[in-house]
């Protein structure tokens, strides 16, 4: 079988996989967020937390209740690797460095997962397992009660209640996260991954040098890694490590990880709008965008097109034998659809135009499928501005799901999709201003490309990086915090706003007027709008950079 | 007495943190790692150590260097990819080389220590050594006789256009002599220590030249792996060494060839990444089998 046929193969039983949980899982993750039966540990970390789980929250509560949450997250963080040198399992490291305890505990926060360290060299276990891999559970667990707020404010009428954060949070991380972690983290290990406490293993090898195998707690990392499409590898070299992802098989099952919620939760959208086909319809726009993603990208670096690739014969520098060039591509393109930022190969070593997909990926806004939870919260912002659009073009007041999209809700819904633009392309052009770009490995349009990759990632939490970039001194660390900080937040605190206003309304019956959102037309324009947008606003800054060293 | 609300809330997201720090940042990877300590999983989880006569002699999954102690290669071994993490297969140092696939032009300063290899030159030195040390065409497409990129950084008249005034081989110093004697009639020059043709006005221009499409060396042998571990080489590249390893050691190729594809793995379920073969373990059973001479 040739790699091409194979790696075709490998996309397709993917697809398939994704397509026969959506219904089961969806449903299954519809009864968690939904259900009001609490479990006895969920009462018992309700009396812990000292909450009532019967009492709901307005948006702004539920809004203050995430940050809060999120801002105790990252200050407990922060001390948390700032006295690493005094606690268990340290391995013997120093306290890390301010601006990067700063950059790390806001990138792990934000579901970013961006790293200015290195995990082997800077992290002990305990601030790994204890603190980094907790942050991996709950800021999913964030992303996607934030995500179910929204649906609540189309599926209620005449209220101003969004549900409880911290049931929210409490549900999703035990009844969805942890159950998937524990099974996967068996399956990883099965494969070789490691999960033990050790400080490294000094051998011998066979020509007489010296090697350190390393060990820790990785498995039960690597699964949440995945599954809450966080990206923070225990390692340094990330998923590309053969004990985080040891084998072909636990390649294919990571990148399922990494698709199997945000691809299933347009089923508890439909299921809690009461019409499943707005699910399909969401999950179609996902699954259009991400599977021409990844065709593209493959395409691009099978093609192998640039100076090395074809000196070499094939785009093999930076990847590993076992995953060869399709099934990296595919994991490049997995991660950057998504809000992962977990890479099995490097991007900065990809070709031109394959290394660009994946920043176009990002671009896209990680909405398809995007992260868990902020994936469909972004692409229902889009539905929303696409019924807008549509709206304009007959002259009829838009509504979705029966809820009037008046000024203020497109007004949440544009300062939304503003901000991650802004903050990649004016970071970017800070960087230049300042002269820091010069730490870019590269030079030239790939200096560029490095410096863009940068902002992209961390504006849109998604963690990954042209990795030939320093990024650990004070400025970058400063400038990406505050752009993984912003970038999670200020979207966040528009999508509860536009949850609460749409929860007011009372629901409009639909008329003649009314254009059906589940269809294949609307579908079309969704994808449509969103590649528009980010045509029009990245455009001139990719063909400065890859375009301009691919053509 | 009541708190305020603000106060209110951020004491019940400190519990929470806390809460979940103990659920599922201790008992969750502990009671892991208790798992892992069931028998015939604790051989994975602890790293698939490998032993041999007593001494723990590395991991299965990670791949190690089969040099001496000044870098060169141990004949008698079959060779791992290149390696960009430490001085190479360093598992406390895992990285990759990061370089663009435009990255062609070397810096070559005047002081050694501040040169550096562009990422084609590197890919074109490897496939010069690894040819000779296993007796075959080392040569690549980019690539000049002496193993460096072949590139130009050719002068126009104005700028981008016009007739070419000047050519640079910038990957070329002396004592080398350029790949080429002329380009569009005007005579190529070595690359002066310290100069910047780029910044000069010169544009980057690689030469195909005439090698192989197909070269001898494989490309997985000249080019670093992404976790710079990689523990597994093509069985292009290691049916590339089956001769050179085999006269080392004295050894019929036949039977070094049946080694290679005992340590062979597939895909699994026929379609998932690419066959390769595990070079730890196939020069392990290389030791047994046949001592070296």
């Amino acid at each position: 079988m040739t790699m091409t046929t194979a790696g075709v193969i490998f996309v397709l039983t993917l697809v398939a996989a994704l397509v026969a949980v959506y219904k089961p899982f969806g449903d299954y993750m519809f009864r968690a967020v939904s259900g009001t039966k609490q479990s006895r540990v969920e009462r018992g970390i309700f009396r812990l937390v000292g909450v009532n789980p019967a009492a709901e929250q307005t948006w702004g509560v539920y809004a203050r209740s995430v940050l809060a949450f999120s801002a105790v997250s990252i200050l407990f963080l922060y001390l948390f690797q700032r006295v690493q040198n005094h606690l268990w399992l340290s391995l013997g490291f120093d306290p890390v460095v301010p601006h990067g305890a700063w950059n790390t505990a806001v990138s792990f926060v934000t579901n970013t997962n961006w790293q200015s360290y290195s995990g082997e060299s800077t992290m002990g276990h305990l601030v790994q397992m204890a603190g980094l891999a907790v942050q991996n559970f709950v800021s999913a667990a964030v992303g996607i009660a934030v995500a179910v707020a929204l649906v609540r404010g189309f599926a209620r009428s005449r209220t101003g209640q969004l549900g409880n954060f911290w049931v929210d949070l409490t549900r999703i991380t035990l009844r969805i996260l942890l159950p998937i972690a524990v099974l996967g983290a068996i399956a990883l290990m099965i494969g070789g991954a490691v999960q033990n406490l050790s400080a490294g293993t000094d051998v011998s090898t066979l020509t007489g040098g010296t090697q350190t195998i390393t060990g820790g707690p990785v498995a039960s990392q690597e699964v949440i890694k995945e599954l809450g499409t966080n990206g923070g590898g225990f390692y340094n070299v990330n998923s590309a490590h053969p004990f985080e992802n040891p084998t072909t098989w636990t390649n294919w099952l990571e990148i399922f990880l990494i698709f199997l919620i945000p691809f299933s939760l347009p089923r508890v959208f439909g299921r809690m709008v009461g019409q499943n086909r707005q699910g399909y319809a969401i999950a179609a726009v996902m699954g259009i965008l991400a599977f021409l993603s990844v065709a593209i990208t493959n395409i691009f670096e099978l093609a192998g097109h640039g100076t090395v690739p074809q000196a070499v014969g094939a785009a093999m520098e930076g990847k590993e034998v076992r995953f060869d060039v399709s099934n990296s591509a595919t994991f490049a393109a997995a991660t950057t659809l998504t809000s992962t930022g977990a890479v099995n190969s490097f991007h900065d070593s990809f070709t031109s135009l394959g290394g660009m997909m994946t920043m176009v990926n990002m671009m896209l806004g990680e909405v398809a499928p995007g992260g868990t939870g902020s994936g469909l919260y972004g692409l229902l912002i889009l539905a929303v501005i696409t019924v807008f659009v549509a709206g304009l073009m007959v002259g009829r007041t838009p509504e979705y799901l029966g809820k009037k999209i008046g000024s203020r809700e497109i007004k949440f819904a544009s300062l939304y999709f503003l901000i991650t633009p802004i903050l990649v392309l004016v970071g970017t052009a800070a960087a230049f201003g300042t002269g820091n770009n010069s730490t870019a490995l590269n030079v030239g349009p790939h200096g560029l490309s490095e410096v863009l990759y940068a902002f992209t990632s961390a504006s849109n939490n998604n963690g990954s990086a042209f990795g030939g970039i320093t990024v650990n001194t004070t400025w970058w660390d400063t400038a990406l915090g505050l752009c993984m900080l912003l970038g999670r937040f200020l979207p966040l605190i528009f999508v509860l706003a536009l949850a609460g206003s749409l929860a007011r309304q009372a629901p409009t019956p639909a008329s003649e007027g009314t254009l059906p959102t589940h269809r294949p037309l609307f579908i079309g324009m969704v994808v449509g709008v969103t590649v528009v947008l980010v045509a029009l606003t990245f455009l001139p800054a990719l063909a400065l950079g890859p375009l301009a060293e691919g053509l | 007495m009541r708190l305020p609300t603000w106060i209110a809330q951020h004491l019940a997201a400190l519990r929470a943190v806390l809460v979940f720090t103990v659920l599922l940042g201790l008992v969750y990877p502990l009671a892991l790692v208790a798992l892992g300590q069931l028998p015939g999983l604790n051989h994975k989880t602890d790293g698939s150590l490998i032993t041999s006569g007593g001494t723990t002699v590395g991991s299965a999954l990670i791949g190690q260097s089969f040099t001496d102690a000044d870098g060169n290669p141990v004949a008698r071994y079959f060779q791992s990819r290149p390696s960009a993490a430490g001085d190479g297969y360093d598992p406390t140092a895992t990285s990759a080389s990061n370089l663009g696939p435009e990255s062609v032009v070397d810096t070559i300063a005047t002081d050694p220590e501040e040169s550096s290899e562009s990422l084609l030159t590197q890919v074109c030195g490897r496939s010069k050594s690894v040819g000779e040390l296993n007796g075959v065409d080392g040569r690549r497409p980019y690539c000049t006789d002496d193993g460096v990129g072949a590139v130009l950084a050719v002068f126009r008249a104005d700028g981008l256009t016009g007739t070419v005034t000047r050519v640079v081989s910038v990957n070329q110093a002396a004592p080398a002599t350029p790949f080429v004697s002329e380009y569009q009639g005007v005579s190529v020059e070595l690359a002066q220590p310290g100069e910047d043709y780029v910044a000069a006005g010169g544009v980057i221009t690689p030469i195909r030249g005439d090698a192989p499409a197909e070269p001898a060396v494989p490309a997985d042998a000249v080019t670093a792996s992404a976790s710079g571990l990689d523990p597994q080489i093509s069985p292009a590249y290691a049916e590339l060494q089956v001769n050179r390893v085999a006269r080392e050691r004295g050894a019929d190729p036949a039977a070094v060839r049946k080694l290679v594809e005992e340590h062979t793995g597939g895909r699994a379920l026929g379609f998932m990444g690419a066959p390769g073969v595990n070079v730890l373990e196939l020069n392990l059973a290389l030791d047994k089998q046949f001592a070296a001479r």
